[in-house]
């Protein structure tokens, strides 16, 4: 059977059974990856997005190359010059190499949260609805308490309770706060996929339930796995930079949420000469975000070839 | 007629069906299991907060004995009876007992009082802020999903076109910009650099002085103050629905039905309007729960951003004060709101696709 990538892709809100395509994406024969960026190429929502993610990426790895220095001057709130091209801050430092430097906490952050979401969702999502039982019982119930409260309040009140005092456990709350949506949809996949042949083969083979569940059906979720990941940053980014607003996120380093945090509250709006000191901040999270989504909307339109007929 | 007819097995005769019995049968099924639904979710989450509030390290009303005893040189007693009438919680009472006692007050509307400033009880506060938060947040849920059904049935019915792709382009743009960092380029942009509006005056919820009541100045006055919070939201969340209104009505107008009703030579308007609008408008529907939760969620951001005195902000004060009492009762109202409207959005959805009653038994 014919079962690449884009078998198991479906729009994940209707609950409908996934559309089971024989008609491989195009690019079957060059190989997936060169196909890929292939696909990518002909839309070119999906390639400005991929490009500006890789962008920011790669500026956030080689920040200290291209502009390290992060040193506070007596220069305060300094308007633009040959020296700062965006002024500087309310320390002095100078505001471009801050919003080169910043991106660091984010990506991680983001990156890292979406890491975890995907994966509790993954792990309780596709052995829920292959058990079924108790265990699939309890855990909708569990996802289903988790949706009903709002999780931006929650994340504000857990930030209030337990003190984040590392990025590392921002992401670890995160991430641990923002699986069920993605459980559902996960589950729903794993509903029917767990029905197919090479599944009722590799039972028969006796397998063992691990490796059928993260070997044999998992991994037909790859592309669906890879654009809710996505999804997933930008959300984890969403929630990071608003706690970093509310102060509820460790207030130490450099990072964009931090700058914005720290403009508005100290009013930089009203500076003429501070303005980049915010505006810039938010336009590389703007930014980031909106790369994000492109990408993910082209990343649906190739793995999906349904809705390109749309 | 009879009670029995009512607790009788749904099977029971099949062969001599009682229509005004079965109907209400169903009706209660459908409807009394959502509402209890509803009730269970709100005790766990009540339950939730409870243990979540009393267990976690060093909680509250330990830190706050301590603090007393500091700052006001109390004994411990007084210190320990002080911090437990604000709470409505004693730690030194069996941890059951002190349920017991937390749902008994909660049930009697009593969720303690504040710490930072004595007196207000939260009940008071949630009282004084939650209505302004509803009041922004569902004036914009309707006008976006308003705004989103007209723009996403217009995409669809003129795929490729300039509409389609603009709509499209924006709403990805907006979608983007989280909603806080918007309200804070609003800020900056119109009341700042261009000066569009005069920024400080709008902050709060309504002007000092003005009296609340039907009356045309009471009403333009909140709607002056809440302008920026439900342009924020309405910006924010317009696009997305856009986009799903526009992919269900794609797949909706490739329906026999709709074929069907054309071949049939009825008119284009009539078409829209019952058989294509009201099988799209479903998915929307089933996702007003999801969002509400979402944009009462962000409102915690964009009413700090905006100054705007609604709950989300109060949330925000008594967080930076630690006020656990506030907190609590806050986060326990915004959970019973958004239960109150998965309920609303689940009504509204049996009601339009009566499937969904008769099949929910099937289902799970």
């Amino acid at each position: 059977m014919g079962i690449n990538v884009a078998d198991a892709t479906l729009e994940p809100a209707k609950g409908e059974e996934p559309h089971v395509s024989e008609e491989v994406v195009k690019a079957k024969g060059v190989g997936p990856i060169r196909g890929f960026f292939r696909e990518l190429a002909r839309s070119t929502s999906g390639l400005i997005g991929f490009i500006i993610v890789v962008l920011l990426v790669a500026m956030t790895i080689f920040a200290p190359l291209l502009r390290g220095n992060l040193k506070p001057t007596t220069d305060y709130w300094a308007p633009f010059s040959a020296a700062h091209p965006l002024g500087t801050s309310g320390q002095g430092i100078d505001t471009l190499a801050m919003v080169v430097n910043g991106g660091k906490t984010v990506l991680l952050v983001g990156f890292g949260a979406a890491a975890l979401t995907v994966l509790i969702a993954v792990v309780i999502g596709s052995l829920a609805a292959y058990f079924r039982g108790w265990f699939d019982a309890l855990m909708l119930q569990v996802a289903d308490l988790f949706m009903t409260i709002p999780q931006i309040v929650l994340l504000a009140v857990m930030g209030s309770l337990f003190r984040f005092d590392s990025p590392f456990w921002l992401a670890v709350i995160v991430g641990a706060l923002s699986w069920p949506v993605l459980m559902r949809s996960i589950r729903a996949q794993v509903l029917t996929l767990k029905e197919r042949e090479f599944v009722e083969a590799a039972r028969l083979l006796d397998l063992g339930t691990l490796r059928i569940v993260f070997v044999e059906i998992v991994p037909n979720m790859a592309s669906f796995i890879l654009i809710n990941f996505i999804i997933a940053v930008t959300n984890a980014i969403y929630a990071m930079v608003g706690l970093y607003l509310l102060g509820l996120a460790p207030l130490a380093g450099v990072n964009w949420g931090i700058m914005v945090q720290d403009g508005w509250t100290n009013g930089a709006m009203f500076n003429p000469d501070a303005l980049p000191y915010i505006l810039a901040p938010v336009a590389m999270i703007v930014l980031l975000q909106l790369g994000l989504i492109l990408l993910t909307r082209s990343l649906e339109e190739i793995l999906n070839p349904r809705l390109r007929d749309r | 007629m009879t009670a029995v007819a009512v607790k009788s097995v749904p099977v029971a005769n099949p062969d001599r069906p009682r229509t005004p019995s079965i109907w209400l049968r169903i009706w209660r099924n459908y409807f009394l299991r959502r509402v209890v639904r509803a009730l269970i979710m709100i005790w766990v989450v009540t339950s939730a907060i409870f243990f979540l509030v009393r267990l976690m390290p060093g909680n509250p009303v330990d830190t706050y004995t301590n603090k007393l005893i500091a700052e006001q040189g109390l004994s411990y007693e007084q210190a320990r009876a002080q911090a437990a009438t604000l709470f409505q919680f004693d730690s030194s009472k069996p941890l059951i007992l002190q349920y017991v006692d937390y749902l008994n007050n909660l049930l009697h509307g009593d969720m303690g009082s504040s710490i930072v400033s004595s007196g207000t009880t939260v009940a008071s506060k949630v009282a004084a802020h939650l209505p302004w938060t509803m009041f922004s947040v569902g004036i914009s849920m309707v006008i976006a999903i308003g705004l989103g059904l007209v723009l996403g049935m217009l995409m669809a019915y003129r795929r490729g076109g300039i509409v389609d792709h603009a709509v499209s382009v924006i709403g990805s743009l907006l979608h983007a910009i989280p909603n806080y960092l918007l309200a804070m380029l609003i800020v900056v942009v119109g009341g700042v650099k261009l000066k569009w509006f005069d920024f400080a005056q709008m902050r709060g919820s309504v002007t000092p002085g003005v009296q609340p009541g039907f009356n045309i100045n009471f009403i333009q006055d909140i709607f002056y103050h809440a302008a920026l919070p439900i342009l924020t939201y309405v910006l924010t969340t317009a696009g997305t629905w856009a986009l799903v209104m526009k992919s269900s009505t794609t797949q909706v107008l490739g329906e026999d039905y709709v074929t069907v009703a054309r071949a049939r030579g009825l008119s284009g308007g009539r078409i829209a309007g019952t058989y294509v609008g009201r099988n799209a408008v479903l998915p929307l529907v089933a996702q007003i729960a999801t969002q509400a939760g979402f944009v009462v969620g962000g409102a915690i951001f964009v009413e700090q951003t905006f100054a705007y005195d609604g709950i989300g902000i109060q949330l925000y004060k008594s967080i930076n004060f630690r006020d656990y009492p506030i907190i609590q009762g806050i986060l326990l109202m915004i959970t019973i709101v958004v239960i109150f409207a998965n309920l609303l959005a689940d009504f509204i959805y049996s009601f339009l696709d009566p499937r969904i009653r008769t099949d929910e038994r099937t289902e799970d």
